[in-house]
């Protein structure tokens, strides 16, 4: 049984234009020690995935009848989403599972020092003493590479740059040792040359701390540098997942070719961009059928606009949901 | 070479002060310092660098847009040609119409309560460039279809479209005025990729159609190699490299050049090139380090660095870079 498993999560959002489907059937795994990519465009509900593992969505949220997600906690095994009460929810945020988010200046309150928000936390979640809190929040602190750890506890967020934050805030996440990480953009208001040191850092402390990490992000480069496993999302579904090698290399889902192909690449400059047609639909006019035939160059009339298409495996552990996909398996 | 740059810079320098000091004089943030650089007609002129490297107060410098504190910015179409340090408030207005710019967010850029139509008008009615309602009517037309916007699209607000049209919308407002050089300050940095592919093919076409000449201000490199002809690298303030992007990404001269390259995540997982990474961050501006400024991070950095300014200058024809070292790092590599 892996750590956390989510079976057909479907999530809603009531609006006054309607009900908006933002996650529509998500099922995946995270086992312990490994880094699950999440990788899909502006709307296509990794960030509202990633945050139902802590039921953090709004209010107007509703959740289908048959989402489920399991959480394994010392041989017990927790279904979170039936969780009601902020007290019993306090042991899923924040203590089974910590989130680090895209804009670390929005996550610190600005009026108190670094070093009380990380003891505030160790707090509520752990037996510690207010002493042994800062001790641990120093030593988190230094362990993420943050120099002069004892002064950057007594400042505010403003006072340190942008990398330093994102290393604070990384430390203020694992402090509590959480079992799964999630990480919702996490360099992607960073500079490519601090990028590539938090990445850096992020990969040692999964070896370190043996914990899960969920990483969302718009960037297959990162995606292809942390993940070991990866799922590509497009309008609220999974369409392809599989090892990071495998996708990378020979993506199965046309949507997947086309994000592939839409990336300047380096080592072929002559080649042209050739961006994947048309527009993101607006969620109130999500397509039927595939999500993704009215931007897809291979859809097959009558088909891909009418019927949903099923997970198909084209790899060791590599599947993907496309029509075109299962008529050349049929085929063969 | 006989061709006359569109835009010239010389040894330009832009300074904010910083708040009062009771005695003596109060600090200042130099923005951009002793940058030189030409803009050649019809060139896509690449400029990258981290964020607070000066690339955006470059680009607002050249178009007036912040104050110059000393130097020179030359701008030279054929037809006129200003000294933008002391050009004359009527001069000013007619160079607006030439020198335009593209922003970032195009979901900040537009205002909600405009129809489309409006949006890409307003230039023209502002600068009193058309003389009547249905010449109005006609130049919109005219650049929105160019910028593949439907004409059932000009009736229609903002918050009808996405973010890839939106963008769409924004050129179409900075183009209608018939713009001969147009800054585009990290104009698809806030796009989705899929999307992202499709407006650099458009700005490309719209370049070639129209006689642009683009200065391309970006932190992703990967996105202005493949755009650009011509390369621009700044770090807090000056340029440390400027070569044609070819040449640029075969044989970067400046370890910072190197060092941002490598930092690109690649998209192999196996490619794991631990061969540069940057230790700590950009130094603050205010207070920038002595001699060389990248000297605190670079790994080739030697006691003269923190000495000596180095020299900007030309190892070949268009490749010019700041380093003490240039000879050396390419032997190194």
């Amino acid at each position: 049984m892996s750590l956390l498993s989510v079976e057909n999560l479907y999530l809603q959002f009531d609006t006054d234009e309607g009900r908006i489907t933002a996650v529509d059937d998500v099922s995946f795994e995270l086992n312990a020690g490994e880094v699950l990519g999440l990788v899909g465009e502006s709307g296509s509900g990794k960030s509202v995935t990633a945050k139902s593992l802590m039921q953090l969505n709004p209010s107007n949220s509703v959740y289908g009848s048959g989402s489920k997600i399991n959480l394994e906690l010392e041989n017990n095994v927790m279904d979170v989403l039936s969780l009601k009460k902020a007290q019993e929810l306090v042991i899923v945020r924040g203590g089974a599972i910590s989130m680090i988010f895209q804009e670390p200046m929005a996550s610190f309150a600005p009026a108190i020092t670094i070093g009380n928000q990380m003891v505030e936390q160790l707090l509520i979640h752990t037996s510690l003493s207010k002493k042994e809190a800062a001790e641990l929040s120093v030593e988190m602190l230094e362990r993420v590479g943050i120099n002069e750890p004892g002064k950057r506890f007594f400042q505010y967020a403003f006072e340190l740059s942008g990398g330093m934050r994102q290393r604070a805030m990384i430390a203020m996440a694992l402090s509590t040792k959480p079992k799964i990480l999630i990480a919702d953009e996490p360099t992607t208001a960073l500079d490519v040359t601090i990028q590539a040191q938090v990445l850096e850092l992020m990969k040692d402390l999964v070896e370190e701390f043996g914990m899960a990490i969920l990483f969302i992000t718009h960037d297959l480069g990162v995606i292809a540098q942390v993940a070991d496993r990866v799922a590509v999302m497009y309008l609220g579904r999974i369409v392809e997942s599989g090892p990071v090698r495998e996708v990378l290399h020979a993506p199965a889902h046309p949507y997947t070719k086309g994000l592939l192909n839409a990336l300047p690449k380096l080592d072929a400059l002559d080649e042209p961009l050739t961006p994947v047609p048309g527009d993101i639909p607006s969620p109130l006019e999500r397509p039927n059928g595939c999500v993704f035939h009215t931007r897809c160059p291979e859809a097959i009339a009558d088909r891909c606009n009418v019927s949903i298409p099923k997970r198909v495996d084209v790899g060791h552990a590599h599947a993907a949901s496309c029509f075109a996909i299962e008529n050349v398996s049929e085929a063969a | 070479m006989t061709e006359t740059p569109l835009v010239h810079i010389e040894n330009l320098n832009v300074e904010f002060p910083l708040g009062r000091k009771l005695l003596g004089k109060p600090p200042v943030l130099k923005a951009v310092n002793g940058v030189s650089m030409d803009i050649m007609p019809g060139q896509f002129y690449g400029l990258v660098g981290e964020s607070g490297s000066g690339k955006t107060t470059l680009g607002r410098a050249i178009l007036k847009a912040v104050p110059i504190s000393s130097g020179k910015i030359l701008f030279d179409d054929g037809k006129v040609s200003y000294d933008l340090g002391t050009i004359s408030q009527p001069d000013l207005k007619n160079y607006r119409k030439l020198a335009q710019l593209i922003f970032q967010d195009p979901y900040a850029a537009l205002s909600p309560r405009m129809t489309v139509r409006d949006i890409i008008a307003e230039p023209l009615e502002v600068m009193e460039i058309t003389k009547s309602r249905e010449e109005t009517d006609e130049r919109v037309r005219e650049i929105a279809s160019k910028c593949r916007l439907n004409l059932e699209h000009l009736r229609r607000f903002p918050h009808a479209f996405s973010g890839g049209q939106r963008q769409r919308i924004s050129i179409a407002r900075t183009l209608v005025c018939n713009p001969d050089f147009v800054v585009a300050d990290e104009s698809v940095a806030a796009l989705d990729v899929s999307i992202q592919a499709d407006i650099l093919n458009l700005l490309k076409s719209l370049q070639s159609q129209l006689g642009l000449t683009f200065m391309f201000i970006s932190h992703d490199l990967s996105v202005v190699t493949h755009i650009c002809d011509h390369v621009a690298v700044m770090y807090l303030g000056t340029l440390v490299e400027s070569a044609p992007t070819r040449k640029l990404f075969s044989n970067p001269r400046h370890p910072y050049t190197k060092a941002l390259l490598s930092s690109i995540p690649s998209l192999d997982p196996d490619d794991s090139k631990k061969a540069q990474k940057l230790e700590g961050e950009i130094p603050s501006p205010v207070n920038p380090p002595s001699g060389c400024k990248f000297h605190t991070r670079c790994i080739f950095a030697e006691d003269r660095c923190q000495r000596e300014v180095p020299e900007w200058r030309e190892l070949s024809q268009n490749h010019a870079v700041a380093c003490h070292f240039a000879e050396k790092l390419a032997s190194a590599s």
